[in-house]
């Protein structure tokens, strides 16, 4: 197995991205790895972008994972995975929720939502699109969108499963517990193939 | 139910660089804290008032009264500690340089969180330089586990040399979590206030003499600094070695394995004899540092060395990974197999529901602009509003204004208000106010008070009516502050109430003498919606005027011919857009009220 795994979970401010980065490192912690994640609070919480690198293995220095480093992405809005491309590494995989939020700079006319799916197409990147908001509102909370996701690329990792449903437990308020535990299930089952 | 953290005594916790040293002050003994909140420092006064009931913790007006609460505890033989971002440093200069003649009681930790990359500040300063020229000890951690340890340490050097010692973080170990061991509190009695005129007022006769003690403090510590494990040297390949502190440790341990490295951890007063035996022991010396080259600049001016530096690493910016590895072993660059992809920027913006979105809104429509501060409301000069025009620092918003009318007079100011929020105010506003009072301007004042300290993310401040641990506190009253300072015309609106909004700002524009307007609407951070539908538009009725568009509401998009409105986004208690809208196309169930 690989020493290292790094990962870079991204997104626009208020899509639960540290919750999903918290439940990653919960994970891993319970897998018994190193972790450390990095991630930048402060203005990119008013619907800017905002990412958090999580780096888990045997010993870990930098928090930040390195361009051409990251073994998987996980986006929340697909415009911004493009945005970490150069980050992953010729193995890497993407994962993005099939969902666009257009920026402010496009609702104002200074600049043009680009069609992701060209783009993916043209420069062939390894993207894997999850209509994860049709999920959470198939299961009737909009806030699950995050651990559909997670679900989706749970497989992916070096993190059983038991663990990952411990992490969610961990970090989810227990009314909340079920719905999430469905929205993990169905991701992983539905495309963590 | 999760457990308080001061009920776990033992094990390994994952905690952000910033819990860590919440973690620290509960464990090393600290009774007194005090803190204004500042990106990225804020979480740790924060997490000390929601897990560590034994520590008392409150919020400062400012960094300047923060560390003079603390340093007047410390007095007192308390063990305490302040927090602040590096610019807060600034504020808390004036009592910093002088508390460092006098040093420390019970021990005093100062944080001060710097910002390489300059993710939520306005400027990159290095506060090493701080540090040094303020002649305290300065500690740098490289992550959570020595963050927290550098509590510890830190409070021991300060009760031990008698010094004030300043805690230098950065954004990436603030934000950063790693593991941390941890342990149970150490109760440290207070030892009481004792009066000691010749220790604590440096009238000159004292003061020199407090001068000469720090000079050999000074160097009493670099002597101890070279035996104490904050330094340490780690013996690799002598063929390199690299001088480090702080983050930049963890990217040199990343990319260069097998270099000999001296950790800095003790960045002021240096090791001097450590540093003389590790650069006689190895054949080339590289300085990795971020922002500026203070390792660099110290040891070669009293080495007399060659070694490279800042000639292959940025001044600017945040290091990273790979930067460190072009820098020190060019041609080991990780291959790129996906190239880099222009896409448009998503840069923050006030949030749907925002009150300053009425203020801004109307102040553009009037032709009108500001000079700005620092608060979520500096998001006014992004489009399409473009409504705010300068910043300095905390509370420059009204000096700023001030001096353009001294200089070009009332007609050259033409439609400029200053825009600052409540809190920035109460932080270093007042002061501007009186002078514009004092020497006769005639501007306006737009205070936005949205009852928050909203841009870190939601802190109490004087005029909430809570204090730090969300008890009842008494609240500032603004009007009669404004009022007492000597303003005449003070007006309070409710910002969404726009043709209002829009009457106020343009009676008190022309007034030829000083106005305040007090802009009163909670920040959507600050309470529940009280109404429950959310706008939708008829495309019927819509006739693609864009009106709506010109509120610049995150929640409102442009599908090429018509707005949509995101029913996730939209603020239930927000009616901007139905304002605005000129064919009565937007509507919202106004029912619903709970």
């Amino acid at each position: 197995m690989k020493s290292v795994t790094n990962v870079i979970i991204c997104g626009t401010g208020g899509q639960g991205i540290l919750l999903a980065s918290e439940v990653l490192c919960a994970a891993a912690l319970l897998s018994g790895y190193d972790v450390k994640k990095s991630e930048v609070h402060g203005m990119s919480q008013r619907g800017g972008s905002v990412s958090s690198h999580v780096r888990f293995g045997e010993k870990i220095f930098s928090p930040l994972v390195e361009k051409g480093c990251a073994d998987l992405i996980l986006a929340m809005e697909k415009m911004e995975s493009l945005r970490w491309s150069p980050y992953l590494a010729p193995h890497g995989k993407l994962v993005a929720c099939d969902l666009a939020i257009t920026p402010m700079t496009v609702n104002t006319g200074h600049a043009e939502y680009p069609d992701v799916n060209a783009i993916i197409e043209r420069e062939n990147l390894p993207v894997t699109l999850i209509p994860a908001v049709e999920i959470a509102e198939e299961l009737g909370n909009l806030r699950v969108v995050n651990v559909v996701l997670i679900g989706a690329v749970s497989p992916h990792l070096p993190i059983d499963e038991s663990h990952w449903k411990k992490a969610i437990e961990e970090r989810v308020p227990p009314k909340a517990l079920e719905v999430n535990l469905e929205a993990f299930r169905k991701g992983r089952e539905l495309f963590g193939k | 139910m999760r457990k308080k953290l001061n009920t776990i005594e033992e094990g390994t916790l994952l905690l952000s660089g910033n819990e860590a040293v919440a973690r620290g002050a509960w464990e090393y003994g600290v009774h007194f804290a005090s803190a204004y909140p500042g990106t990225p420092s804020t979480e740790i006064l924060e997490t000390i008032a929601e897990e560590y009931d034994e520590i008392d913790a409150q919020w400062a007006p400012n960094e300047k009264v923060g560390l003079e609460v603390v340093a007047g505890a410390s007095f007192a033989g308390a063990r305490v500690l302040s927090a602040m971002k590096h610019v807060g440093l600034n504020v808390a200069a004036d009592p910093l340089f002088t508390l460092s003649y006098i040093g420390a009681t019970g021990g005093i930790v100062i944080v001060s969180a710097d910002d390489p990359g300059m993710h939520s500040s306005q400027n990159e300063q290095d506060n090493r330089l701080m540090g040094k020229a303020a002649k305290v000890v300065v500690l740098e951690p490289s992550d959570s586990q020595e963050a927290k340890d550098m509590v510890g340490e830190g409070l021991r050097i300060s009760e031990d040399f008698d010094t004030p010692v300043l805690l230098r973080l950065t954004t990436r170990i603030c934000h950063s979590k790693s593991m941390v061991r941890i342990g149970p509190r150490k109760e440290v009695p207070v030892k009481g206030y004792v009066g000691d005129i010749k220790k604590r007022v440096p009238i000159p006769a004292h003061a020199r003499l407090m001068h000469s003690r720090v000079e050999q403090r000074l160097e009493d510590i670099s002597a101890w600094g070279s035996e104490s494990t904050l330094n340490r040297i780690e013996k690799g390949d002598t063929s390199l070695g690299i001088i480090t502190s702080g983050i930049s440790y963890q990217y040199v341990k990343e990319v260069s394995p097998e270099a000999s490295v001296l950790k800095i951890g003790i960045s002021n007063p240096l090791p001097w004899n450590l540093i003389e035996k590790f650069i006689n022991m190895v054949d080339r010396v590289i300085f990795v540092e971020e922002n500026d080259p203070y390792l660099e600049e110290n040891i070669k001016a009293r080495f007399l060395i060659q070694a490279d530096g800042k000639n292959i690493i940025s001044i600017e910016g945040e290091l990273n990974p790979e930067i460190v590895r072009k820098a020190v072993h060019p041609g080991t660059t990780k291959e790129i197999t996906f190239s880099e992809i222009q896409l448009p920027a998503r840069p923050p913006a006030l949030c749907a529901g925002c009150p300053h979105r009425g203020a801004f809104y109307c102040l553009s429509k009037l032709g009108g602009s500001s000079t700005g501060d620092i608060g979520c409301y500096t998001l006014g000069l992004m489009p399409p509003h473009s409504a705010l025009e300068t910043t300095i620092c905390m509370g420059a918003s009204i000096g700023v204004l001030a001096g353009i009318e001294k200089a070009v007079g009332r007609e050259g100011m033409g439609k400029l208000v200053a825009a600052i929020g409540e809190s920035t105010f109460v932080h270093s506003g007042i002061t501007g106010l009186i002078d514009m009072v004092y020497n006769g301007n005639t501007g306006t004042v737009m205070i936005m008070d949205n009852s928050l300290t909203a841009m870190t993310g939601g802190q109490e401040n004087p005029t909430t009516g809570k204090n730090l641990r969300g008890e009842p506190a008494p609240v500032l009253d603004l009007e009669k502050l404004v009022a007492a300072c000597g303003v005449k015309h003070i007006r309070v609106i409710d910002p969404h109430d726009l043709p209002e909004m829009e009457k106020i700002l343009k009676e008190e524009m022309a007034r030829e003498e000083l106005s305040v307007i007090i802009t009163r609407r909670p920040c959507i951070m600050a309470y529940k919606p009280i109404r429950k539908g959310v706008a939708e538009v008829d495309p019927e009725k819509c006739i693609g005027c864009k009106l709506c568009m010109k509120l610049g509401c995150p929640a409102i998009s442009w599908d090429g011919e018509k707005p949509e409105i995101s029913s996730h986004l939209c603020w239930p208690d927000c009616d901007l857009c139905i304002q605005v809208c000129p064919v009565d196309a937007i509507s919202k169930d106004m029912g619903g009220l709970t």
